[in-house]
């Protein structure tokens, strides 16, 4: 347990430097926790996996757009469970579900992994990058989903490079956002 | 959408990001807030008129030290619990400490003042002017550090909501400090400490509307 901890420690301060493959690894970790941790707590209450798999990639990008709140000098996972058990307060709220149906927990609940990856969420991000303004959504594309440097997106889009992470980062932000907008009361 | 196709999407090109960032924002919005106080205080309500006598430097320079007592831990805790998870291991109680103190000062003055005094040293003429100045003075500061805490995702919205208002409580009775010509401990223990336990407890109201993320 202690192991993990540090392991993913590491990963995450090597992916805020930018370190792609260890955050790619990162992700893929947690994401295992996060469903074990949501197929938990939602099958207690009767909900699908649908939702589980909604709730754990509405807490990917959560871990994402948010991950310069995390203090390096503090351990990962506390920080993890906390946005995921806010989430699913936020999530349970909105589907006018009770607080009570939430227990109390700890940061070691997020120990468990499920490494079932076959559900899909209900979110169509591609649709919905698809109505992001055409600047945005051309160099999300080319760096995100085609995996091109910023700096040859910028020379396909005839753009500097400063203002292709710009765009990227705007976009990214928007798209979040929508996701999180989308997010349909049962 | 599958999960993997996500993870994908979010770490294809990741951009680095500077944690410290966060922290310096909430920073820039107290002495933000303190600017906007003092700037009200200064331009709309006037400095207290005597401010050039050592006489008032003495009572002004108290009434802000103990504020400020309050406002560097409360900071400290605010940036603690702005973070997700900060709430776990905070031990926020501890605020009440400062207060506590405040209000022993407070009774040992009254206890040492004879009865008839009592009166005056708590309710003398500016109580009211007091206790609608400081939360009026504190609503842009509690704006500005709302939204530098919300930027930093906190998961205990009505606890760092209470800090919010506490700090932009602290930093609007610092810059009221320098117009109040009432002197006395009890009137500061009552009416600063009455007041900023108002803007604690809007806070802690407001927090878990304004601080959603």
């Amino acid at each position: 347990m202690v192991a993990n901890e540090a392991e993913l420690r590491s990963l995450m301060r090597a992916g805020l430097q930018g370190d792609a493959a260890a955050y790619r690894v990162l992700l893929s970790r947690l994401s295992a926790n996060l469903r074990a941790y949501y197929k938990g707590r939602l099958a207690r209450i009767g909900r699908s996996a649908t939702e589980a798999e909604d709730l754990t990639q509405e807490a990917l990008m959560a871990i994402h757009t948010r991950r310069h709140t995390y203090d390096p000098s503090a351990p990962l996972l506390p920080w993890v469970h906390a946005i995921a058990r806010y989430k699913l307060i936020d999530h349970l709220r909105q589907t006018r579900a009770l607080m009570s149906d939430v227990p109390v927990e700890n940061a070691e609940d997020l120990l468990a992994q499920d490494d079932h990856t076959a559900t899909e969420s209900a979110y169509d991000v591609k649709g919905m990058l698809n109505q992001l303004p055409e600047k945005m959504r051309r160099t999300i594309q080319l760096t995100k989903l085609e995996g091109l440097s910023v700096a040859e997106a910028a020379s396909r889009c005839n753009m500097s490079e400063s203002d292709v992470k710009i765009s990227v980062h705007r976009g990214m932000k928007a798209l979040m956002a929508s996701v999180a907008r989308k997010r349909v009361p049962q | 959408m599958r999960t993997d196709e996500l993870i994908e999407l979010l770490s294809t090109n990741v951009e680095p990001v500077d944690h410290r960032q966060t922290v310096r924002s909430i920073h820039i919005a107290i002495a933000a807030g303190v600017v906007v106080a003092l700037g009200v205080v200064f331009f709309a309500l006037g400095p207290r008129a005597d401010l050039t006598s050592a006489g008032a430097w003495i009572p002004a320079l108290f009434k802000i030290a103990a504020t400020a007592v309050l406002l560097v831990p409360a900071s400290i805790f605010l940036i603690r619990l702005a973070r997700p998870g900060g709430e776990y291991g905070t031990p926020t109680a501890l605020i009440a400490l400062p207060f506590i103190a405040i209000m022993v000062l407070a009774v040992i003055s009254l206890v040492s003042a004879p009865g008839s005094h009592w009166k005056g040293l708590i309710l003398s003429d500016d109580w009211l002017e007091c206790l609608i100045s400081i939360p009026l003075i504190a609503i842009v500061p509690f704006a500005v550090i709302t939204w530098a805490v919300r930027q930093m995702a906190p998961t205990d919205l009505a606890r760092a909501g209470a800090f919010v208002g506490l700090v932009a409580g602290c930093v609007s009775a610092i810059g009221y400090a320098f117009h109040c010509v009432d002197d006395s401990v009890p009137f500061f223990a009552v009416w600063f400490g009455g007041t900023i336990a108002l803007c604690t407890f809007a806070g802690w109201k407001l927090g878990p509307k304004l601080l959603r993320w």
